[in-house]
Parts: structure tokens; C-alpha cells; sequence
């Protein structure tokens, strides 16, 4: 995928994730920012955002995939969006 | 030797380092019963200390109630000390059935079944009553043990920013193809004493066709004019289908909790709830010193009318001497500092002004979030309360914290 497209999608999920996880104003995440790990993302939320990925990019992550560690960046989250577009 | 050194080693290091990052928690022993005044033991070893407690749960001052003490010796006599079986099996004496009626009658449910603690209530009622094709949609703020009883439960989960409507709904619109829907809350938020929008949640579910379950640990007794819960003070009494409480707080504060809700549900936890079942029954003189707190609810509202005046007083003298508080409008007063360390040095001040007062800080509350939590009582007189506020007024003023707005605290202290 060329490095444009790979931006877009990580500022579509960074957007995503800030608008629905990030409570406090103050908190600015980045592409490595670690998000359940570093308790932003209580692994309790990920299914909106599995949701998400899926009806956005139209694909389907088996929930075996949709482990907290492929979800803990932005960058992760896209590596693993990436393996199921290129399927 | 199968504990090996390695194996005592790790734990150690383990421990070392709860220790370094500064959140051990250490228990102050009491040697006395619980109220307003108690005696106190800390660090272990020390001598005696008599301080107020501002840190119980023992909202409307029955822990130690005479009345309370000698229902439970009665019941201790008539129907003895233990049961020494699960419910089912031979647990269930006549007093636990009128416990769960006396319950279900003071909460305005269909039935109640009484588990070993509201913990054990968490822990059980999402398994028996929801499958893997089923959604459970909780608060982002519930308490441990609900998050521990969706952990042990096959249903999917998600959760909705605390106290937001708008994204409660975006939550029940996302999840609307699920068999069953369970939206998830605390009645108030222990940490922040603020109070779930029942009304405004109860429409949604009716909307949407979900049930709601409601943790009213932290207001069955007291929340509400004539203390029934949150459903009661958000005016949907009788309009929640499942709630869990607690007997260890506001209700003489020994332990037991409940399940109390619509008949089926209730019906299931007893079939399948696994704390139910597998755990042994309420000793009696616990249930026949509840029985008596549900005599004393019922006859006046004495009690919980003084702890909305007490915890009034109390917010209304914080707020006017310079701090920043929780909103709210519930006993529990959280007083904000927002540094962990700070939240710690000044609750050890306080202790030493006979104040006993807990900081709390991250992994407890957000991170930046450290604070005092007091929790005010029917048991509180104004001199308590007054000696109280003069110790934390002296105690702001050592840290120069009275006045000042979230940002000039964080830059004096940090996050």
C-alpha cells in the first residue's frame, strides 16, 4: 500500500479512537501511543472498535485476531486491518 | 519442596515493586467498633489513636446500632451461628426467605435472592442470565466487581462514556441485531459520589428493548426521600429490571448482598449463578441484624434526612474554604488533588490532626485524578464535622492548595 493511504488509515482509526475512547482534553495519542496497555482502551471497548475496522474497511477480523496486543496502537491496529484487506 | 526460592523470590520482587511504585496498601487496625469516633492502631505496633472516621461506609450509622446488635444476638440464639450448608441444599432458614421479601418490598422488584456479598451478586447474575448471543453495555466507571462478573460472562461486551447519553445510544443503536441487551451501571459512582441519570436511561432502554441493571451498593438505604436507591431520587421506582446491593455498606455494614429484579431473572441466579451455588448461605445473625435495619428504614427516614444535612454541611464547607470537589450531590465528597503523592502526604496530615481519611490514585482512579475520598455518616455530629473541616482548612493551607484551580495545583505538584 502506498504511504498515503497507509497515513490515512492510521489518522481514520486515530481519529476513531480519540473521538470514542479519549475522555480527557489534556491527552493527545500518537500512531505508537500504547492504548489498552497503558489503560486509555479498557479491552471491555474494543468491540466497537473491531465494528468499526470492520464496516469501515469492509472486512472481517476473527475474534481470535482481535486480541488486546493487535490492538494496543494505532499502528498495530492498522498492521492488522492491512492483513485482511490484502486477503 | 515445591515452594522453591525461585518461586518466593518472584513474589517478592513482585511485591518490591507494588512497594517502589507507592500504591502497597497496608491495613490501620481498629480496636473499636465502627462509627463516627474509632481507635486506631498504625503503623502496626504503635500506640492507640482516637480519630474521626471520614471514610466509611457506614452511611446512616447502623454498624454498631444497639438496636441492630441485639437483633443479631437474638438471631444468633434462635436459629444459631452458622448454617454450615449452600442455600439449596440445607442453607435456607424461614429468616432468609423474609429477608428476601423485606428486600424486594423495600426496593419496589418482582423477588430478591441473597448472595454472600454484592460481590458475589456481580459475579454471578451476567452468567445466569446471558449467553455469547447476547450484549452487555456497561458505564465506563462501574465498580471492579461488575467488570469481573462480565469477565466471567460469555456475552459480548462494550462500554459507553460514564454518565453519557448520547453514546449509551449509539451503543444500543451499534448492538440493536443481539439477542439481549443488559446496560450496566453503578446507581452512584463510588469514587465520584456523582449519580447515574436512571430517567434518562430507563427511556433508552425502553427505546431499544434493553434491560438495565443498576449497582446500588452505594445508595440502598439512603439515595432517594425515602432512601429506596437511585430509582427512587431519579423518580423510575419499580422500573428496573435488575438490582444489586450490598448489606455491608449503608444496611448495618456487615456483608451479604442481593439480587433483586424481575421474578424470572431472579428465578435464573437461583438456578444457575454459580456464587449462589457454590457458596455457603448468609449467617443467620447477619440476616436478623439486616431484618432489623429494614425495621428501622421503614419506621423513619430520621437517619437518612441527617446524612443529606450532614453531607451538605460538609460539601458546602469544603467548597467555601477553597477546594475542589467532585460534583455531587450524594455522602460521598471527593476532594480533588490530583497528585498522587500530594493525595498521600495529605491524608498522613490529616491522620495526625485525628482525621482518618484515605487518598486514592491511579490504577484506582484516572491517572492526574488522586484525591481524598471522605464519605460522610448519619453518625457524624457537627463536631465532627467541624473538627474535620478545621483539620483539612490547616492542611490545604501547609500545601497551599485552598482557592486554587485544577491547572495551579497540577503546576505546583504535577500530575
Amino acid at each position: 500500500m502506498e504511504d498515503t493511504n497507509l497515513n490515512e488509515m492510521k489518522d481514520l482509526v486515530l481519529n476513531y479512537v480519540t473521538k470514542e475512547y479519549i475522555d480527557d482534553d489534556d491527552v493527545r495519542i500518537t500512531y505508537d501511543t500504547p492504548l489498552i496497555s497503558s489503560g486509555y482502551v479498557d479491552s471491555f471497548s474494543m468491540v466497537s472498535l473491531l465494528v468499526f475496522l470492520e464496516n469501515k474497511f469492509k472486512i472481517k477480523i476473527p475474534p481470535s485476531k482481535a486480541t488486546p496486543e493487535a490492538f494496543d496502537s494505532v499502528n498495530s491496529i492498522v498492521a492488522l486491518v492491512n492483513q485482511y484487506l490484502s486477503k | 519442596m515445591s515452594y522453591a526460592d525461585k518461586t518466593r523470590d518472584l513474589y517478592r520482587s513482585q511485591l518490591a515493586e507494588i512497594h517502589n511504585a507507592g500504591i502497597f496498601k497496608e491495613e490501620r487496625f481498629i480496636h473499636s467498633s465502627q462509627s463516627a469516633d474509632i481507635e486506631v492502631e498504625f503503623p502496626s505496633g504503635s500506640d492507640l489513636k482516637k480519630v474521626i472516621n471520614m471514610c466509611s461506609n457506614n452511611y446512616l450509622g447502623l454498624s454498631s446500632h444497639p438496636e441492630v446488635i441485639k437483633a443479631a444476638h437474638e438471631g444468633l440464639e434462635k436459629r444459631g451461628y452458622g448454617m454450615s450448608s449452600v442455600r439449596f441444599i440445607c442453607g435456607t432458614q424461614d429468616i432468609h426467605r423474609e429477608l428476601e421479601n423485606r428486600v424486594t418490598e423495600f426496593l419496589g422488584t418482582e423477588d430478591t435472592i441473597l448472595f454472600p456479598s454484592c460481590m458475589d451478586a456481580n459475579a454471578g447474575v451476567f452468567e445466569a442470565v446471558l449467553t455469547s448471543e447476547d450484549i452487555m453495555i456497561s458505564d465506563r466507571l462501574v465498580h471492579a466487581s461488575i467488570i469481573d462478573g462480565m469477565r466471567l460472562c460469555s456475552a459480548q461486551h462494550d462500554t459507553f462514556k460514564h454518565s453519557s447519553m448520547e453514546h449509551l445510544e449509539e451503543k444500543l443503536q451499534l448492538h440493536a441485531d443481539k439477542r439481549l441487551k443488559l446496560v450496566i451501571t453503578d446507581g452512584v459512582f463510588s469514587m465520584d459520589g456523582d449519580t447515574a441519570k436512571l430517567d434518562e436511561m430507563v427511556k433508552l432502554c425502553e427505546k431499544y428493548e434493553a434491560m438495565l441493571l443498576v449497582d446500588d451498593s452505594h445508595a440502598t438505604g439512603f439515595i432517594g426521600k425515602t432512601g429506596r436507591g437511585t430509582h427512587e431520587y431519579c423518580n423510575v421506582f419499580g422500573k428496573i429490571d435488575i438490582i444489586t446491593t450490598t448489606f455491608g455498606k449503608a444496611l448495618g455494614g456487615a456483608s451479604g448482598g442481593c439480587v433483586s429484579g424481575r421474578k424470572e431473572i431472579v428465578d435464573m441466579c437461583r438456578q444457575k449463578a454459580r456464587p449462589y451455588l457454590f457458596s455457603n448461605t448468609i449467617a443467620p445473625v447477619i440476616v436478623s441484624g439486616v431484618l432489623k435495619v429494614f425495621d428501622i428504614l421503614s419506621s423513619s427516614t430520621e437517619r437518612r434526612d441527617k446524612l443529606e444535612k450532614n453531607a451538605a454541611w460538609w460539601r458546602a464547607g469544603l467548597t467555601d474554604a477553597g477546594f475542589i470537589l467532585k460534583e455531587g450531590n450524594t455522602p460521598i465528597v471527593p476532594v480533588m488533588l490530583f497528585n498522587a503523592k500530594l493525595s498521600q502526604d495529605f491524608s498522613r496530615d490529616l491522620y495526625n490532626e485525628g482525621i482518618y481519611a484515605i487518598g486514592f490514585f491511579f490504577p484506582v482512579v484516572p491517572n492526574g485524578q488522586a484525591r481524598i475520598r471522605t464519605q460522610i455518616s448519619a453518625g457524624h455530629e457537627l463536631h465532627h464535622l467541624e473538627k474535620a473541616l478545621d483539620a483539612f482548612i490547616k492542611v490545604g493551607k501547609k500545601y497551599g492548595i485552598l482557592g486554587l484551580t485544577r491547572d495551579q495545583i497540577v503546576e505546583k505538584y504535577g500530575m
